[in-house]
């Protein structure tokens, strides 16, 4: 009877025990429920520490050159597509478009910088006449391929031309860079944010 | 022998029963929210050398409230495209989730070409705490 009990007894310790790691392994281990020493202040992925936005030089949608630089003072939205993209950058420039009305007066200090991936088709006239569907202060950019390759390098951003019969997509990638007012690239909004979260970051982004 | 089966089993059931109610019951927090990447110094090189070096898998899990912020750290000496974005070295790359859903992004590092970010819900339940659970305890042993 006594063994018995001792037995019982060491069975349950070491049943607690097992218990007691499994859940403290999977997440019952600390009780903060905060985001740990860097809470996340924008809705954007940030980059620490910020590194300055490559510059470029291209044919701008405005009738002159487009430059990162020029923008300085101002918060760049940067994004890159082409204009026959169906499915990505109408929804990305109407979430600007959207954005810009939202931030009102503030939206003076905010420049929506388009580049596109199709120097084929994308010419200044066609970039001009698109974007000024969405809102007339955007500026496109384009380039011969090259220039516009080297810009894609600098930025980090993929795009590859893929035949559809008689015709051509891209495949590019869906973010948009946000550059502060010293030209720095200080985040990285993906693809599927809303309008209220970019007025959210460039809001902060404006009051430094 | 028999009593001595039958005690090792009701061991066993009370173990499962009670690491269940545990797992089931027992909120799910953690220290940081944050879930880590690092590309060590030297990648590059060893890649150029004809390493296979995987730091990312192509399918990442966050859960909301618990572990729901991707954090991409390049320690590398040479600049690196990282998840969807170009990273220089010494730099890293926060970015936090608010929404239960599957990201899809662009990365040249995998060699789909595409990195997936699968954001789960807070478990709320007992039965979704002990399915978080055991997700959490088998991933660290693939």
């Amino acid at each position: 009877m006594r063994h018995a009990a001792v037995r019982w007894a060491t069975a349950l310790l070491a049943s607690s025990w097992v218990v007691s790691l499994v859940v403290a392994a999977t997440g019952a281990g600390a009780t903060t429920t905060g985001s740990g020493a860097h809470p996340p202040v924008l809705k954007a992925g940030a980059f620490d520490p910020p590194r300055q936005a490559p510059e470029f030089d291209l044919r701008g949608s405005n009738g002159g050159e487009l430059n990162i630089s020029q923008y300085r003072g101002k918060v760049v939205l940067l994004a890159f597509g082409f204009t026959s993209c169906t499915a990505v950058c109408p929804t990305t420039l109407n979430t600007f478009a959207v954005a810009r009305r939202k931030l009102a007066a503030a939206a003076a200090d905010v420049q929506v910088v388009y580049i596109t991936v199709d120097p084929e088709r994308d010419d200044v006239a066609r970039l001009k006449k698109y974007l000024g569907s969405f809102d007339p202060t955007f500026v496109g950019g384009t380039g011969t391929e090259q220039q516009l390759a080297a810009v894609r390098k600098d930025y980090g951003v993929s795009a590859q031309k893929q035949v559809l019969g008689d015709s051509y997509t891209y495949a590019h990638s869906s973010f948009t860079y946000l550059i502060d007012r010293n030209g720095r690239i200080r985040a990285l909004m993906p693809y599927g944010h809303s309008p209220d979260d970019y007025v959210h970051d460039v809001t902060l982004l404006l009051k430094e | 022998m028999t009593r001595g089966r039958s005690l090792v089993g009701l061991v066993l059931a009370a173990v499962v029963l009670l690491t269940c109610a545990v797992a089931g019951f027992t909120p799910i927090h953690s220290a940081s929210q944050d879930r880590i990447f690092t590309i060590p110094k030297g990648t590059w090189a060893r890649r150029m050398s004809g390493d296979k070096v995987d730091i990312l898998p192509d399918h990442i899990r966050l859960t909301l409230g618990v572990q729901d912020i991707l954090v991409l750290r390049n320690q590398d000496e040479v600049p690196q495209i990282f998840g969807p974005t170009l990273m220089m070295p010494g730099q890293s790359f926060r970015l936090p989730f608010d929404r239960a859903a599957e990201y899809t992004f662009a990365c040249t590092a995998h060699a789909s070409g595409q990195m997936t970010i699968v954001v789960e819900s807070n478990p709320s339940t007992a039965w979704a705490r002990i399915r978080w659970r055991l997700l959490e305890l088998l991933s660290t042993f693939r």
